[in-house]
């Protein structure tokens, strides 16, 4: 069991007011808060240890090294990758999807290739393939989607051919929450010999990820989705694969020796690290892992179902006026909803009069919402420093909406 | 057709009265802009076309006009009620003027009712799109004069 109160005496922006009302925070979808240990390591790195990694041959260097690397072990463990060096820093997931396109996806696929996604991708796991798949003559196709906001298998399986190279998949939506069954969808991918690319953005903070179990050939995400710092993440690949693809960008930490006659590259993980890295991100980073680590990601997650089921609960009771956009019985702690006659756009801001932030319009999953016919939708995501006042009060916010304007 | 009986000045004064009443109450505020947004009556769905629509705001703005007897009358429609009532408080300054009135207005309101901190920055470009916009139409008018 987590002692919330405890737990939320760790975020010191839960104490803060927006527009004359307790903040409640309902937006952890585009990025959760961070607790003081978290800022404490950004401004400690810079206090104490300040010096660039792996090549300084003083203390400081020292120190700022073994901290970097110190992210790494944690991420390796916590994702449990079978070595270190399969974990490599990017600054997000939209960096880690568009490094694999870039490398692996440039190097492997010809015309007439498919890479396919689905209906429900964020737009930075569709544009990087996009560009990819038209320099190669390759196509992007789309697994469709139920009306629950659930990938429709067979359609899947009827889409697999040779013809496939890539399959990347979000693990959990952001626009929906629905989890996708990813063990079923990398096996069936793997059959027809493609690589599967697996967008943890949503998921990472929230579901056991284990990407030996999973047998994923690339799992991306976030470190700000997950208590971390922002333009901060990891890529975790295949060793064969990441050996074998060509490196991302040149200079700095991912060479190994320069001449005009050519260019020799660094082992992994730095062979995709180059130049300055994010160390002060880096390092805080470890922080918001041992976060999740001592609270507990299984409690977390669980803590997250309540509050998700208490929601839906009661905005389908008391709001009859609300649709829930994305009913799968499998969904991360996202409840998406518009109100009948009452732009989504509106209701934000109504809802921020009484400092509640929620995420409004198209989630950046512009695909996704025309499938519903839909601009956008209201998004309240929650995470386990959220309380069942913040909800009640919510839905009380909700319902006064609806009286004035529905 | 309304030939307006008040300056501009005059008017924005009485918008700017009208929301003091709220006393800064940023819910009242919100509100209070979606009444007029649902009180602006509904442009023919005809002129809801892509040539009408504002570019620069993020919700849909529809603006169509006309020219009566020398002056400019602004029709509007939104997609949401709160960027409708921003424009309706717009067309309440601007509607009935000469095309010269709306090329000189000084519309100063908007930032005495301290709507830049209700709406946020978005929707702070998106009025500065519509006004743009009315301008623009009274430029043409008067070229076309």
């Amino acid at each position: 069991m987590i002692d919330i109160e405890q737990l939320r005496s760790e975020f010191p922006i839960l104490a803060t007011e927006v527009n004359g009302h307790p903040l409640t925070y309902f937006d952890n979808g585009a990025t959760n808060q961070k607790p003081q240990s978290v800022i404490d390591a950004l401004s400690g790195y810079y206090k104490g240890y300040n010096s660039n990694v792996h090549r300084g041959a003083h203390a400081l260097a020292d120190k700022a090294t073994q901290a970097f690397e110190h992210t790494r072990e944690l991420l390796k463990e916590f994702v449990n990758a079978p070595k270190t060096e399969q974990i490599i820093f990017t600054k997000g997931t939209t960096e880690g999807i568009n490094l694999v396109a870039n490398t692996y996806g440039r190097a492997n696929l010809q015309a007439g290739d498919e890479v396919i996604v689905s209906t429900m991708e964020h737009h930075s796991n569709i544009v990087p393939w996009q560009i990819v798949a038209q320099e190669k003559g390759a196509t992007v196709r789309n697994i469709p989607i139920s009306d629950e906001g659930e990938i429709i298998f067979e359609e899947f399986e009827k889409m697999l051919s040779d013809k496939v190279k890539i399959v990347s998949i979000v693990h959990a939506s952001n626009a929906l929450g629905t989890v996708n069954p990813v063990e079923r969808i990398i096996e069936k991918a793997h059959e027809i010999g493609a690589v599967v690319l697996i967008d943890g953005a949503q998921s990472a903070a929230h579901l056991p990820i284990d990407v030996q179990a999973l047998n994923c050939d690339f799992f991306v995400t976030s470190a700000h989705k997950m208590f971390g710092p922002t333009g901060m993440g990891f890529l975790y690949g295949k060793e064969d694969i990441l050996n074998d693809m060509p490196p991302f960008m040149g200079g700095g930490e991912m060479i190994k020796e320069v001449s005009f006659d050519g260019t020799t590259f660094n082992t992994l993980p730095y062979k995709f690290e180059a130049g300055t890295p994010n160390i002060a991100d880096t390092v805080a980073y470890a922080k918001a892992i041992e976060f999740i680590n001592r609270y507990g990601k299984e409690n977390i997650a669980a803590r997250e179902k309540e509050l998700l089921d208490y929601a839906t609960k009661k905005l389908i009771e008391e709001v009859p006026t609300a649709k829930i956009i994305g009913t799968s019985s499998n969904k991360v702690s996202v409840l998406s909803f518009i109100i009948e006659n009452i732009h989504n756009y509106d209701i934000g801001m109504m809802l921020d009069a009484r400092g509640i932030a929620v995420r409004t319009g198209h989630h950046c999953t512009q695909p996704l919402m025309a499938r519903y016919g839909l601009e956008g939708t209201v998004r309240a995501s929650f995470s386990v420093y959220n309380t069942f006042e913040e909800i009640d009060n919510f839905i009380e916010a909700l319902k006064r909406i609806v009286k004035m304007f529905g | 057709m309304s030939v307006a009986t008040k300056s501009i000045e005059e008017v924005q004064n009485d918008i700017i009265d009208d929301f003091d009443l709220l006393d800064g109450d940023r819910e009242s505020t919100i509100f209070y802009i979606m009444e007029l947004g649902q009180e602006l009556p509904a442009i023919d769905e005809t002129h809801m076309v892509d040539e009408n629509l504002i570019k620069g705001c993020q919700s849909k703005v529809w603006l169509t006009t006309d020219f009566v007897d020398g002056h400019v009358i602004f029709n509007a429609d939104s997609n949401t009620d709160i960027t409708k009532g921003l424009i309706s408080l717009l067309i309440r300054v601007l509607n009935g003027r000469t095309p010269l009135e709306i090329m000189n207005a000084d519309l100063f309101f908007f930032e005495k009712i301290g709507m830049n901190g209700v709406i946020g920055s978005q929707r702070s470009n998106g009025f500065a799109s519509m006004i743009k916009q009315m301008k623009f139409y009274a430029l043409a008018y008067s070229a076309k004069n």
